[in-house]
């Protein structure tokens, strides 16, 4: 069995996000990038998954500019054993076509467990998880916080509002993985060296044609000053009075 | 006539408010364009239960009833809205962004090769095409959105728009639709309520949130009463939900849940930039902090400097003095 990871490239949480002179993109110049978050939890359950059930490789793919090739180092420290970057010039914000590119790819390495994260943080469309499902017509659990793979079939609970769905299907399969799944190792001392020397493959990829388009960013409309309502408890009468008579929200 | 599609969500019989204030938006654009709404509603023996549908404004609803719909299954209600949008050639695809719609969305979203926007908080139409805002970087930045495919599709955030009874007693009464084959390689085995009536917080409209603060999980209890006389969820920040005191699930921010409540009351924490992005789209902000210098007391539309162990637990003997 291959195992899959598609992981992506994106702005630590802590960032603070300026946008670009043209108006549509971000200014990447004072940003560090980190392996998106829930694609750590994706790497580590392949890696688990590789030791339990004796899967031969793990490969992970990203879809982005030269720069993602510092999340695949990453990848590779925390013990993948091959990666490839699909290279891209554009910035898509198009889930689609990067869900094209990256199906081709999985379609190649003919993995039969594919994993990624449950969203990306960058733009948290959540939607390529489910879309490599139908270009690929193999089953997809989202949001998935338990794992488990017998044979060739797959127990996945996943979060739902106030509650959990058990869900069986069997593989070849996608799974998008939710906080709680595992803990994600941190990279061996081993693992780093080897990265550094790790040869990254790159594809130069042609996104589909979008259909949509950003138009513009803007930033969130500035919130008015608030008050400090008082100190200690005596101040709660009067905040109690605000949220009722002022701010009408109880 | 175009059409505009909404997936009416239902559970157990019961069709969710974020439902319909997707009916509702639906209705708005379709009385600007001229459009008819058509709701679709997907369940087991919920026909009875449709006809609030056409009191949000729709023009028509489709019904598929079956006992293999009883559980939301991504393949079979896939096959279902697909084949409803494919009859009606609808033009435009409407979602809430709840996580039934954001599990369902993107794989219509495929199977129809167009591109979807989710999680939307503006939604309007221009020159016949779908015009939406969402949040970026869980809302540090919004995007403006023009969507081009056909049909046009969209998820819209919980809590942002109105649901609105704009024809009140109106009677629609539900077209039953072919259903096409519901055979799917996912199966439901199980579906657990946590706590029975757990409110979760990306459907809330009010959210009580702990954060490093509140020192250890024996001491949500605190959190929980006012939330419990509030009606609302309780909340977790990433420091609280790290040290293991809450669920995951609880977790607001941009590695947790992006909410938009009416009102959000934030207990121990310094509203870091990621927490702010995740909350920051609420009416109202709240902040109880001992430090007056954090980063939240400026930001918050009201504070009181103070101990959250004191603060919190007269504010619940106050709301439930007026409640009662």
């Amino acid at each position: 069995m291959k195992i899959a990871v598609c992981l992506k490239q994106v702005p630590d949480t802590e960032a603070n996000i300026k946008i670009a002179s043209d108006q549509k993109s971000i200014d990447e110049s004072a940003i560090k990038f980190i392996v998106n978050p829930y694609d750590e939890y994706a790497i580590e359950e392949a890696l688990k998954l590789k030791e339990s059930q004796g899967a031969e490789s793990v490969i992970a793919i990203t879809l982005g500019p030269d720069r993602a090739k510092d999340a695949l180092r990453t990848a590779v420290a925390m013990g993948v054993d091959d990666v490839v970057l699909l290279k891209t010039s554009a910035n898509s914000s198009d889930a689609l076509s990067a869900a094209k590119s990256l199906a081709a790819k999985i379609k190649e390495t003919g993995a039969e467990m594919i994993l990624l994260g449950k969203e990306a943080i960058d733009d948290g469309s959540m939607q390529v998880g489910p879309m490599l499902s139908e270009l690929l017509n193999i089953p997809c659990i989202t949001v998935v916080t338990k794992l488990e793979v017998n044979g060739s079939s797959v127990k996945a609970e996943r979060e739902i509002e106030g509650g959990v769905e058990v869900l069986q299907t069997t593989m070849p399969c996608i799974i998008t993985c939710q906080k709680g799944l595992n803990e994600p190792r941190f990279p061996s001392i081993r693992g780093v060296m080897m990265a550094k020397k790790k040869q990254i493959s790159e594809e130069a990829v042609e996104l589909d044609d979008a259909k949509l388009a950003v138009s513009s960013l803007s930033y969130p409309q500035s919130r008015s000053e608030g008050k400090i309502v008082g100190e200690g408890t005596e101040a709660v009468p009067e905040l109690i009075r605000l949220l009722r008579e002022e701010a009408k929200v109880i | 006539m175009s059409t505009i599609l909404v997936f009416a969500e239902q559970q157990d019989g019961v069709f969710k408010k974020a439902g319909f204030e997707v009916v509702s938006q639906a209705r708005k654009l379709a009385d600007e364009s001229g459009a008819d709404v058509v709701a679709v509603a997907i369940g087991s023996g919920i026909e009875d239960k449709t006809g609030v549908l056409g009191e949000y404004g729709a023009d028509r609803i489709l019904l598929a009833d079956d006992e293999k719909l009883e559980n939301y299954n991504p393949e079979t209600y896939k096959n279902v809205f697909v084949a409803a949008a494919r009859d009606t050639k609808a033009e435009i695809l409407l979602f809430s962004a709840t996580t039934t719609g954001k599990d369902l969305a993107p794989r219509i979203a495929a199977a129809m090769d167009s591109s979807m926007a989710s999680d939307c908080i503006g939604i309007g139409l221009n020159d016949g095409k779908l015009n939406v805002d969402r949040p970026l970087y869980a809302g540090k930045v919004f995007a403006h959105i023009v969507i081009e495919g056909n049909p046009q599709i969209a998820s819209l955030r919980p809590n942002v728009f109105e649901a609105v009874k704009s024809r009140e007693g109106q009677n629609v009464s539900a077209e039953k639709i072919s259903l096409p084959d519901l055979a799917s390689k996912i199966s439901v085995i199980e579906v657990r309520r946590s706590g029975g009536d757990k409110l979760d917080v990306s459907e809330a409209e009010i959210i009580v949130t702990g954060g490093r603060g509140v020192r250890g999980p024996e001491h949500f209890d605190i959190i929980e009463e006012l939330a419990h006389s509030l009606d609302a969820a309780v909340g977790a920040t990433r420091a609280a939900v790290d040290a293991g005191w809450r669920p995951h699930e609880d977790q607001v921010g941009q590695t947790g849940k992006v909410v938009s409540p009416n009102l959000y009351i934030l207990c121990g924490a310094s509203g870091a930039i990621q927490h702010w992005a995740g909350m920051s789209g609420s009416k109202c902000i709240v902040a109880i902090n001992k430090d007056e210098n954090a980063p939240i007391m400026k930001k918050a539309d009201y504070s009181i400097i103070g101990d959250l162990f004191e603060v919190v637990p007269v504010m619940t003997a106050e709301v439930k003095k007026f409640r009662e």
